[in-house]
């Protein structure tokens, strides 16, 4: 009540001037002084009298939202003729101009074309009202089914896991225990409580809680039964249980089960060299991941390295000439850039660490083959400005190497291969970038003195991605957003096709797009009230209203970003959310029908629950080239290797030991042999920087 | 300060009893079968009636003319509240409206009775002053009271004076005191405004609203708007200051202290509107303490006086009839102690053990006619015995499992949501004017065949009311269209034949669930009709909305019977007594009324909410109410006193939901916050039945136990509840239109 109190009321009226614009722009010049004191009085009371009566109508439409149509009910109470007209699907905002001294915001009334109204096709029906019928509760605990919400949303994962610091009293576990009738509902109440009380009496007993991570015989039974299936032999069987770990909201509490089985499992099957396990592994990763209920980040220590031995190990299979670990390698790379999207923050600095990681070996001339191409892919996954200031930098030294190998005398058949496969990556990832950053007249001369011996190829690979650049444009003006996008496209689009998992992960082909902007409006799925959809439109929102007015906002970032207000992060949240925008566009058809594909949901969570972090990312990335003040991304190429690494460098120092401990420990995983990989020393390492 | 045994509460609300006892006069005798109330289309409830609805309408642009300009001169005449002053005024307001309207003679014969000879200078003076308001001579007069002009700079000191004085009083009554403060800052920013002192007056309100409780600031929010006198005809808010008085409930001795000051102080100003627009109910005793007041109060006039709640109510059941059941049944009828003599009971009462035979407090079996029991009501009291013995007693180690119904792709359009008690069909009302009926059993919706084929049926066959059905048009939900605008109610009958609907468009509209057509649409509302509910009985039917009253039909009448007025804001619910012999019905002026449907008088005001009600649930056995409110608190009832007994505090937003599990143990309780609350409603009302202070005296000191109340909380998936119900098996059914923002 005490806050309702402060709660002032104050009588605003608008403006006088306000009054003479409108009367301006209705034909009538001069209108005194007076008029406008009692018009705008009269006016603003009348407005006020409307938003009441509108109100109610909110109230009685049971809705926490006013719409113009209760406006519209509003009037008619007053026995004011409504206001007609088109509803404008998108907002409109309040343009602002000013001119011979006075300040104007007004709308943008542009004139319709009714032939134009008339002549476009109509909107697609909409689904109509149909009944779903789920059990919120059974005897008094809530299921946990996805139409439930999640019994442990992620904020309280993460309260739990960065509190490091609780008072435990004796029986306080076993009361929430029994309490535990509405599991879900007793858990909260139970975590409340212990809080308050680490609140008042916290400084005296400082420990780090005993959680008793005992699950109950269905959760055994469903963790034997998933980690079975997930590397049993049955694809179809293992396609449902990786679907499950996707999106089953309940799996909170098996996760620290799931991540030790997962980084076991690696460890093992790399000493022999069980390629198959692997990719089910990192499937099995990927799926966690996909999960928006998850709270990961206290797991990334074992995550991590089990994803980067499968990148960069030196060997993945028996016969290395003959099985495809490089789409493994490519795999695992995809969700290491995933990893580093979602969780990378300024206080674990994974990003800048991996990059390290993966330089560092790079660096190494005694490397193998094998993890050259990991780290490449690595890399390469992490987007176009890692692949511009820190690939492209080194393609002359690394062709020259490949040369020596594919033209010099044949040392051994793995090489060869090994140095096949580098070529044809480094062609894939660098011809993009570099069709972005040179200008038009592909010289094959140029490309040789700039590059080496990749030059020419590369030269050919940029004409090519120009061309196809350029057709997708013609074709649909908005692909161009998804195609020039670097990181996000890339991650989609080929994700299928080298994985070897075509039967979990649906390709979102980018032929359905043209149809997608009007369905996307509305919740994806018919029959079940997923929460992708709910990410979705929050967080287009946000972007509907910061970047309505450009156009096509991808293009202006990725070729210049500097100009649109450099440092200032909120212009830089501006970007990756008006990125996701149009891949969520494209994204939320397939889940339309089946509602089983995981794709929209890995995107939904980068959107939402990693939008800062990635913009961490464009910070670390691009605000140093600013720096150097150099504006031509050519000239920059050179200048900003150092920032990166000069990034890394502080964040090394700034936080304690043990992160770079942590960092060491994750080279040392990235060696071959897999039995000294002994991470959990990192445990803490990363939540250790929670408050308190 | 003598309580005027006058109805309840405003003076506007005086001509109300009168239409309704038009009526009251036929429905006793007549038998049910065709029970004709007599709600012909006479004139005189018509007309009566229109006064009582008069603030309301008034206002309507259209309607400035001659017929509403009476009742609000006459209003301030009907209170007989002592003084000279204001008798003086409605006298000089009636002659005004005569002489407007040229009753030359009238006017000079009532001058000359009134022996006004001398006050014409008065007169004149009102008269010129009520000139700049020609048009609406109406409100200038009921405003006219405000007329008596004091110096304008003095009112800051005449409201920090009071202030003062309250802040330095004993500390006893301080709390008391305190509650004068609201209506009288109100009344002197009204003053201010409306003797045109425009800038003392938003002065005098912003120095000083800080200082109002946090519930009054709705109102608070549309006095800010006021500025100009003109604002103040036609505002709805100002008329319910003018023409109700504000209750307040004193002790003796705080009365006195006050009385006393204002007198040494000679402060006029104030004691006039103590006099004219405050209802100091005094009572004997201690005073009350703070949070005593504060439970009580937040209704937009005040509390309720004492004596309105005094009369008495039949909360009980009716008797159930003899109904003869198969003889299978009997054993198992047997186990269950309280079906067992009497063959009765749909609603087995487990809370209170009175419930036995005839139940004391239940009203007359005859006391408002009910229509005859059919055969296939018989049929369905058989089924509903049968599922009462499978039914699971609840109780807090037995929680109800909940079946969520939800919308989806509605759109944020789903206003409405009602379910028939064998839970069968779910009817959702819609903003785009649609009403949608479904069917939750695989038994799918069937409309009758069209005349044509229904000549061609042999009406002797024993399945003839099968075969009436077309199969053809089977299907698992049916689109009701007719409404103009969002429907904000809809109630099956409990016979499952027919479905209203009430809508933004004033209709209430009545439905055949057998041809799936709309059958009449009652008109009388004019403004957006805000919920209707069937009665448990079938055939009467109540409706409430924005014009402030709430009307009780029946089916086969297009006049209403019964037109309850007297709530200063919107009706936003309307509810009957299980025993069908009171409605209650809550506004968006923060009260609760019960009404009695066999005279349409006001038997219960229950102030304590804090912000509009949007939903009202008796218990079955019909003793308590629960009500929930925009302040997401629920408060609990005992209708036989009028006492709040309980509050439950949990929700973050609007109630919209409330229902008693089938024996009343448990109160489960929805909310636009997604989620779905149980309360153990056994505890709740455990102490009460001892407790005969707080009746006496009205004073409440509510336990603070929310916590120990609420037995399980169940968060939807960003689904507002707005329908809840419990089968007859004690199984809960949810609904809500899933809201993807």
């Amino acid at each position: 009540m005490a806050e309702e109190k402060k709660l002032k009321i104050s009588n605003t009226l608008l403006p006088t001037e306000s009054m003479k614009v409108i009367a301006e722009s209705t034909g009538i010049s001069q209108l005194s002084e007076e008029t406008c004191q009692s018009l705008t009085e009269e006016v603003s009371y009348r407005i006020k009298e409307l938003a009441q009566d509108a109100l109610k109508y909110m109230h009685h439409g049971k809705r926490k939202k006013l719409t113009t149509v209760d406006i519209d009910c509003a009037l008619k109470l007053k026995n004011v003729e409504p206001l007609y007209g088109f509803q404008a699907q998108e907002f409109i905002p309040f343009r602002y101009a000013s001119g011979g001294g006075r300040e104007l915001h007004f709308y943008e009334e542009k004139e319709v074309d009714l032939s134009d109204i008339i002549n476009t096709p109509l909107p697609r029906v909409p689904l109509d009202v149909c009944l779903k019928a789920h059990w919120l509760s059974i005897e008094g605990v809530q299921p946990a089914i996805p139409e439930n919400p999640p019994p442990a949303p992620k904020e309280q994962q993460k309260v739990e896991s960065t509190e490091p610091l609780k008072v435990i009293k004796p029986g306080q576990e076993e009361e929430g225990q029994a309490k535990g009738k509405g599991q879900g509902s007793a858990a909260t109440d139970g975590k409340g409580k212990d809080k308050k009380k680490s609140l008042l009496d916290g400084a005296i007993l400082k420990l780090k809680p005993r959680t008793t991570h005992e699950l109950s015989v269905e959760q055994q039974l469903y963790y034997k039964e998933i980690t079975e299936a997930c590397v049993g032999s049955c694809e179809a069987k293992r396609a449902e249980a990786l679907q499950s770990i996707a999106t089953d909201p309940g799996l909170y509490q098996m996760l620290p089960r799931f991540s030790t089985f997962i980084s076991e499992g690696v460890r093992v099957n790399v000493v022999q060299n069980n390629l198959a396990l692997l990719i089910y592994l990192m499937r099995m990763v990927k799926a966690l991941m996909d999960n928006p209920t998850l709270y990961l980040e206290k797991y990334l220590h074992e995550l991590i390295p089990a994803v980067v031995t499968c990148i960069v190990s030196r060997q993945l299979c028996l016969r290395p000439d003959v099985d495809n670990h490089w789409a493994l390698r490519d795999f695992a790379a995809r969700l290491m850039a995933q990893i580093c999207k979602n969780f990378s923050t300024t206080t674990n600095n994974i990003q800048s660490r991996i990059t390290k990681t993966f330089t560092k070996s790079w660096l190494d001339d005694k490397t193998p083959w094998t993890t050259r191409y990991g780290c490449i892919a690595g890399l390469a996954e992490l987007g176009h400005d890692v692949i511009k200031t820190l690939i492209i930098q080194r393609l002359q030294i690394e062709g020259e190497r490949i040369r020596t190998v594919l033209d010099g005398p044949v040392v051994s058949n793995i090489d060869k291969i090994g140095a096949d496969h580098v070529q044809s990556l480094l062609l894939k990832h660098c011809a993009p970038v570099v069709a972005k950053i040179r200008s038009i007249p592909d010289n094959q001369e140029c490309y040789k003195t700039d590059y080496g011996y990749l030059g020419p190829m590369l030269c050919t690979h940029v004409v090519k991605a120009r061309a196809q650049a350029a057709m997708q444009a013609q074709q649909v003006n908005r692909t161009t957003l998804t195609i020039t996008q670097p990181r996000p496209t890339l991650t989609i689009s080929q994700s299928p096709q080298t994985s070897r998992a075509p039967s979990i992960i649906k390709v979102p082909s980018s032929i359905t797009l043209p149809m997608q902007t009007l369905v996307t409006a509305r919740p994806s799925t018919p029959t079940q009230p997923s929460s992708p959809a709910t990410k979705f439109i929050m967080m287009s929102s946000p972007s509907g209203s910061s970047t309505t007015q450009q156009p096509r906002p991808t293009l202006t970032i990725s070729q210049n970003p500097q100009s649109s207000q450099p440092s200032t992060s909120p212009s830089i949240f501006k970007v990756p959310s008006s990125i996701t925008l149009p891949m969520q566009t494209l994204l939320t058809r397939p889940s339309t029908p089946t509602q089983s594909s995981p794709s929209p949901t890995n995107y939904i969570v980068m959107s939402s629950s990693s939008g800062s972090s990635s913009t961490q990312q464009v910070i670390t990335l691009r605000t140093a080239p600013c720096g150097t003040g150099s504006t031509s991304p050519v000239t920059t190429t050179v200048a900003s290797v150092q920032p990166i690494v000069k990034l890394v460098s502080t964040s090394q120092t700034a936080p304690s030991s043990t992160v770079t401990g942590s960092t060491q420990k994750y080279i040392v995983v990235s060696l071959p042999s897999a039995s000294e990989s002994k991470v959990q020393p990192s445990n803490n390492s990363l939540q250790q920087h929670s408050p308190k | 300060m003598a309580a005027v045994p006058e109805p309840p509460a405003a003076p506007s609300e005086a001509p109300a009893p009168s239409p309704a006892s038009g009526p009251t006069a036929s429905p006793a005798p007549s038998p049910v079968p065709v029970p004709t109330p007599s709600p012909s289309p006479s004139p005189s409830p018509t007309l009566k009636v229109e006064p009582a609805e008069s603030p309301a309408e008034s206002q309507r642009p259209g309607s400035a003319a001659q017929a509403p300009a009476q009742p609000p001169a006459q209003a301030p005449a009907q209170p007989p509240a002592g003084t000279d002053l204001p008798d003086k005024q409605t006298l000089l307001a009636v002659l005004q409206f005569l002489k407007k309207n040229h009753f030359r003679e009238a006017e000079e014969i009532l001058r000359k009775e009134a022996n006004l000879q001398d006050s014409l200078d008065e007169s004149r003076a009102a008269g010129q002053r009520g000139s700049d308001s020609v048009h609406q001579p109406d409100v200038s007069s009921v405003l006219s009271a405000y007329s008596n002009e004091g110096d304008p700079s003095l009112y800051e000191e005449y409201y920090t004076g009071l202030k003062g004085f309250i802040e330095t009083a004993l500390d006893a009554f301080k709390a008391e005191l305190s509650t004068l403060l609201y209506p009288v800052f109100v009344h002197l920013y009204l003053e201010l405004v409306y003797n045109q002192h425009e800038r003392e007056a938003r002065h005098f309100f912003h120095k000083y609203h800080g200082d109002q409780e946090g519930y009054y600031h709705d109102d608070l929010r549309v006095l800010a708007g006021l500025s100009k006198k003109e604002h103040m005809q036609g505002n709805e808010t100002v008329l319910d200051f003018r023409t109700s008085k504000f209750v307040l409930r004193i002790s003796r001795d705080s009365y006195q202290c006050l009385k006393r000051h204002l007198q040494e102080r000679h402060n006029n100003q104030i004691w006039n509107i103590v006099q004219e627009h405050l209802f100091i109910d005094v009572f004997d005793g201690m005073p009350r303490s703070k949070q005593q007041i504060e439970v009580t109060s937040g209704g937009m006039a005040g509390e309720a006086k004492r004596e309105a709640n005094k009369t008495k109510v039949f909360f009980g059941l009716l008797k159930e009839p003899e109904i003869e059941l198969p003889l299978d049944d009997e054993d198992e009828e047997g186990e269950n102690e309280e079906g067992k003599p009497k063959k009765k009971k749909p609603k087995k009462d487990s809370l209170g053990a009175k419930s036995k035979k005839q139940d004391p407090n239940a009203p007359p079996q005859n006391r408002i006619p009910l229509p005859e029991l059919k055969d296939s009501d018989k049929v369905d009291k058989i089924m509903i015995m049968k599922e009462a013995t499978k039914r699971v007693k609840l109780g807090p180690d037995c929680l109800p499992s909940i079946c969520f119904y939800t919308f989806l792709n509605a759109y944020q359009g789903l206003t409405a949501v009602d379910f028939t008690d064998d839970s069968s069909l779910i009817a959702g009302g819609f903003a785009d004017s649609t009403v949608r009926v479904w069917s939750v059993t695989p038994k799918k919706l069937r409309s009758v065949k069209g005349a044509t084929d229904l000549s061609l049926i042999d009406k002797e066959s024993e399945d003839v009311l099968e075969r009436i059905m077309d199969e053809k048009t089977a299907c698992e939900f049916k689109m009701l269209l007719g409404h103009g605008g969002p429907v904000y109610g809809t109630s099956f009958s409990p016979d499952r034949n027919y479905l209203l609907s009430s809508s933004e468009d004033g209709t209430v509209r009545l439905w055949s669930l057998q041809t799936f057509t709309c059958l009449v649409g009652y008109k009388g509302h004019n403004y957006p009709v805000w919920d209707t509910q069937f009665s448990p009985y079938g055939y009467y039917f109540i409706s409430g909305g924005h014009d402030r009253v709430a009307r009780l039909w029946v089916t086969d009448h297009y006049q209403p019977l019964r037109i309850f007025s007297g709530h200063l804001s919107d009706v936003t619910c309307t509810r009957f007594h299980p025993n069908s012999n009171y409605v209650v019905t809550g506004s968006a002026d923060r009260t609760i009324r019960l009404w009695d449907v066999l005279n349409g008088n006001c038997v219960r005001i229950l102030t304590g909410h804090k912000g509009p009600i949007h939903s009202l649930v008796f218990s079955p056995n019909g003793r308590y109410l629960a009500s929930g409110a925009t302040d997401g608190r629920i408060l609990l009832w005992d209708i036989g006193h009028g006492l709040l007994v309980g509050e439950l505090k949990g929700h973050t937003d609007t109630v919209y939901a409330l229902k008693f599990s089938r024996d009343g143990e448990i109160l489960a309780s929805g909310s636009m916050d997604h989620t779905v609350k149980m309360w153990d409603t056994v505890k709740a009302f455990e102490d009460l039945e001892t407790d005969d202070f707080s009746t006496a005296t009205g004073h409440i000191n509510l336990p603070d136990n929310s916590q120990e109340l609420l037995l399980g909380s169940y968060m939807t998936k960003s689904t507002p509840v707005i329908g809840l119900h419990f089968t007859r098996r004690n199984l809960l059914l949810a609904a809500g239109a899933y809201n993807p923002l």
